[in-house]
Order: structure tokens, then sequence, then C-alpha cells
């Protein structure tokens, strides 16, 4: 494939390219935490609680006297679990579902597409909350909420793709020369819809953590002793009176990333697609 | 010409509607192994479980349950909360006041801001307006609006002592305290769509500017603002509606999470505290409402377009 082009057209997006090595930097913060705390996130001390930062404290001490900067860390493993759960529930239900309903057509594709804008309707977070609610409040809940809520644009980009790339005439040529139903599958509309399938989940993975720290804010995601950027924003958001700083660290942590993501998005579609211009 | 229309976009409207309401009705199918024990414990005794299957309608086939829940539901019964026993509609439609009216003034705040923000950035191109108005574009779309909620009520509530932190009062009691009481809720519910809008109008307002009675009215001695306002933007407001559709259902989900932070007695304080006291009928109610706004705003703004567009004939 084209890979080291796009690889080039990627790089040449300055802003998107910084972005990756931003969210790969939190990344191996994430996948390192355990070593890289400078204390047990867990760790209480009634003794001190609510310092203000200093530099034995980075981040200050929460209301039982945990470190935040510690906390902070281990939240990030939280938000790249729920980015990945959130987008690889959509991949491995939503775009097989769109392919087979965009290739086979007929009544079923109809209703298909019926149940997903219907689906779709609906404002995520609201289907998110609503599925949480019902399955019990728990972090893997919430990730596997915020991953079903994901599968219908999934779904509808790669049936959309699958179409339109059934109607190409090398398709009708692969089948003339013997080719199966799952071989033009496999061998013709997979790898064609890649590209914006990539760029789908860059953006996605952006949704799945605002939409993972809006439940944990709410106290329907992560549950303590787990960590999330949502559950420190909310005990800081809970003192913002007496101690504002609580809150810096962890809203920074949760935009940038976002913001990063959206800029890796928005690059990997520059690249992977020479007629689009910024 | 016009009722047919509308009878046939009505007709759509109906398997929408269907499948709406599977979704909402299967949320109780989702409670993992039997729902009377997530939903009365460990405690409850075997009568009141048969009693909850009943009320619940659990003892039935589930085509017949879906389509009993959808005859109450049509009728406007909703069956009652499972904590309070007060009824469902009762309690959705008390709540439904805060929360429509905050995304309303959200609304105006949005569009507003976000029309004055784009054409800032194209009345002042090149200058630092336009960089100002693109990064409140980025920025605006990445930042969470209850992140953004945290700061304004940090600088304006805290720092400044402007606006209260909380203190939600119904416009038609005190308009004064309601706009003090909602104004930074509002703020921070269209970050978002400020950013889209204002990036819109500027982008669509670039294109306008390049047609020939731009350049006609122009060289009649008419001034570039009042070309912008007079001509560019009566065309450029056209795309927007359907972005405010869109909007609005992006803005209904995130009045759950402002409500949380501001004490806001709307639905999103009942979703949530429904979800913690294990209520299922009182959720399944508050999101059916909500999602029935939403999907009643996206049925309008269509209609909307189609009616104002000179291109689209009925």
């Amino acid at each position: 494939m084209r890979l080291k082009s796009v690889a080039k057209a990627f790089y040449k997006e300055k802003a998107a390219f910084y972005s990756l090595i931003y969210i790969l930097i939190w990344l191996f913060i994430a996948l390192f935490a355990d070593w890289l705390v400078p204390y047990d996130p867990t760790a209480q001390n009634l003794a001190n609680i609510y310092q203000p930062p200093s530099m034995e404290h980075l981040l200050g001490t929460d209301q039982l006297g945990r470190d935040i900067f510690s906390r902070a860390i281990m939240g990030s493993q939280t938000t790249f679990k729920a980015g990945f759960t959130a987008v690889l529930i959509p991949v491995l239900i939503g775009v097989p579902l769109g392919i087979l309903s965009g290739y086979f057509g007929g009544w079923i594709d109809d209703v298909f597409m019926r149940i997903v804008d219907g689906i779709l309707s609906f404002p995520g977070i609201l289907l998110a909350l609503a599925i949480t609610g019902v399955l019990g409040v728990s972090l893997t809940n919430a990730m596997i909420a915020i991953g079903i809520i994901m599968t219908p644009e999934f779904a509808r980009l790669a049936r959309g793709q699958t179409k339109q790339i059934r109607s190409a005439a090398y398709i009708d040529a692969s089948f003339i020369s013997g080719g199966g139903s799952f071989w033009i599958m496999l061998r013709h509309i997979i790898p064609n819809i890649m590209p914006p399938l990539v760029v789908q989940i860059s953006f996605s993975f952006s949704v799945a953590i605002l939409i993972e720290s809006g439940l944990s804010f709410l106290g329907l995601g992560a549950q303590s002793p787990q960590v999330s950027w949502g559950t420190l924003l909310k005990e800081g958001y809970l003192m913002i009176y007496a101690f504002p700083w609580m809150i810096y660290f962890p809203a920074f942590a949760l935009s940038s990333m976002i913001l990063a993501g959206n800029f890796v998005g928005d690059g990997l579609r520059v690249a992977l697609d020479p007629k689009v211009k910024k | 010409m016009l009722a047919r229309f509308l009878a046939k976009r009505l007709l759509q409207l109906i398997p929408l509607l269907l499948i709406v309401t599977m979704v909402v009705f299967s949320l109780i199918l989702l409670i993992p192994g039997d729902p009377t024990y997530a939903i009365l414990g460990q405690e409850g005794s075997e009568e009141q479980r048969e009693q909850l299957r009943k009320e619940l309608g659990l003892d039935q086939p589930i085509h017949v349950q879906y389509a009993r829940w959808l005859w109450n539901t049509v009728q406007g019964d909703l069956g009652r909360s499972l904590l309070t026993r007060e009824k469902v509609a009762d309690i959705v439609l008390r709540n439904a006041g805060a929360t429509l009216q905050l995304v309303l003034f959200s609304v105006v705040l949005t569009v507003v801001a976000g029309i004055l923000l784009g054409v800032a950035a194209v009345i002042k191109r090149g200058t630092i307006w336009e960089t100002i108005v693109r990064m409140i574009g980025n920025l605006g779309v990445a930042i969470p609006s209850f992140v953004i909620a945290i700061f304004l009520v940090l600088i304006f509530s805290v720092k400044l002592r402007w606006l209260p932190a909380t203190g939600f009062v119904n416009v038609t009691e005190d308009p004064v305290g309601f706009v003090k009481g909602t104004l930074l809720p509002a703020i921070a519910l269209g970050s978002t769509g400020v950013a889209i809008i204002s990036r819109q109008i500027r982008s669509s307002l670039l294109e306008v500017l390049e047609q020939e009675y731009i350049y006609t009215a122009l060289s009649k001695g008419m001034k570039m603002s009042s070309v912008i306002w007079r001509h560019g933007l009566r065309n450029a407001l056209l795309p927007a509606v359907t972005t405010i559709g869109v909007l609005l259902s992006h803005m209904i989900g995130g009045t759950i999470i402002l409500e949380s932070i501001f004490a806001i007695p709307g639905l999103g304080q009942v979703l949530v505290n429904s979800i913690l006291q294990r209520d299922v009928t009182l959720l399944q109610g508050a999101v059916l409402f909500l999602v029935l706004l939403v999907v009643m705003i996206n049925f309008l703004v269509d209609l909307a377009y189609t009616l104002i567009d000179p291109r689209i004939k009925l």
C-alpha cells in the first residue's frame, strides 16, 4: 500500500503530527504508570489533606491526603482504556454489520439503516447514560455503553463505503473471474474502507474520552478506588471555592487530549485523501 | 401542496418513532439477570418480586410487553416511579421546564454569538480577530462543556463574584434572576455551538462574497459591512439552520452534566438520580421525553429548511 506516502503527508500536517506525539507520550505514561507515580495513588494520609502544590506534591493532595499528581497519572490509564474499548466495539461489531448490509442490500439493508438512524437520533451521552444505568453503574459498563453508542456511526460509514465500491466495475470483473462474496469483501472492500475508518477512529477516540470523563464526573463511570480525570475534576469542583488549584491539571489533561485527537483526525483526513484541502 | 407535503413527512416519521421507542423500551431488557433483583436488591420478598414483575409486565412475552408499553406511552402513561410511586409523566413534565429554559436560552446566545463572531472574522480578515475566532473554533470543540463550566464558575463566581454558581429560578417567576442563574450554564452549553456556527458562517460568507451580485452591490457604492449584513448573511444563514438542529440535539445531551454542576432542577438531574436509585421506569420516561424532543426538533428543522430554501420545490 501507499503507507509511506501517507506517513509523509501526515508528517507535513504539523499540528496533527505533534498531536500524535503528544498522545503517544501520554500512552507511554499510562503504560508505565505503576512505575512513574511518585506515591501510591490510593495511599491516604489524613494528616496531610488539601495540601496546595509543592515540590513534594506537584499537584497537591486531595480530601484524603492522596497525591493528586499520582492520581492524574493513573487517570490516564482510564482514559486510554475508555478510548480503546469504545473504538474496538464499533470496529468489531458495527463495521462488519455495515459491510454485510451494504454488500447484500435489499430490504434487510433498508431496515438496518432505519435502525441506525433511530439510534443516532439519541444524543450520545443520553444513550450512554441510560445503558450504563440499566447495566449497573461501573467503569466497565460505562465503556461498553460508549462502545455501543458509537457502533451505528461506524456501521453507517462502512455501509456507505461498501455500497460505493460494490458498484465499481472491478468488482464485477472480480465476480466474473470467480471471486466469491467473502473474497471480494476481504480483498477489495475492507482495504478500501480503511482510510475513512481510520479518520473515524481518531475522532471517536476523542468523543469516547469526553463521554467517559463526563460519566465519571457524574459518578456513573470510574468508582473509587479507580481514578479518572472526570472523577478528579469532580473532586476538585466540590472544593472550588477553597482549593481551586485541584482542577487545573485534570482539566488541562482532558481538554488537551481531546484537542490532540481532533487534530490527528483532521491530519489523517488530509493525508489519506489528496482531494481534501484544509 | 403544503398539506400533502406535511402528511408525507409525518408518515416518514412513524418508522423512526417506532425504532426510538423500541430502544427506550428495550433498556429494561438490558438489566443483567433478574431485573427484580437489580431493582429491589436482595432484601425484597418473593411477593414484592411477583408484584414488580407484574407491574413491569415481565411475565408476558416481549412483543406483548412492547405493545402494551407503547399503548400506554401513546396515551401519556409512562408508569409510576419505582421509588416514590409518583406518576413518571408528572415528574418528567415538572422537571422539563428547567431543562427547556436552559436549552432555549443557550440556543439564542449561541446563535447570536456565533453569527457575530463569524461576521467579525470576515470583516476583519487578516487581523488578530480572525485568529481569535479560529482559536475559539478549535478550543470550543475540544474543551468539554463541563470543563468550560467549571472555569466559568471559577472566574465569575469564585474570583469575581459576579454571578452565582447555583440558584436557578423560572423565567416566569423572576426574569432577571433567571438570566443571572442561567447565564453561566447557558454559555458553557453553547460553547461547542458558538465554535461550529462561527466557523460555518465564516466559510459560507467567504463563499458568498465571491458571487457576482456582491460585486454589483459594492460597485453601486454600498459599504462592505452593509453588504455582508444585507446580502451575505441572508445566504449564509441557510446552511446554519441544519447546524442548529444538530446542535440542539447535542445540547440536550449536554444539559445532563451541566444541570448537575449548576444544581438546575431539570431532567438531567432526574436521569442521574433515577440511575443512582435504580428507578428504571423513571429513567425510561426521562430518556423517552428527551429523545422525542430531539426527533421533533429535527423534524421541524428539516421542515423549516425545505420551506425556506427557494431551490427546493414542494
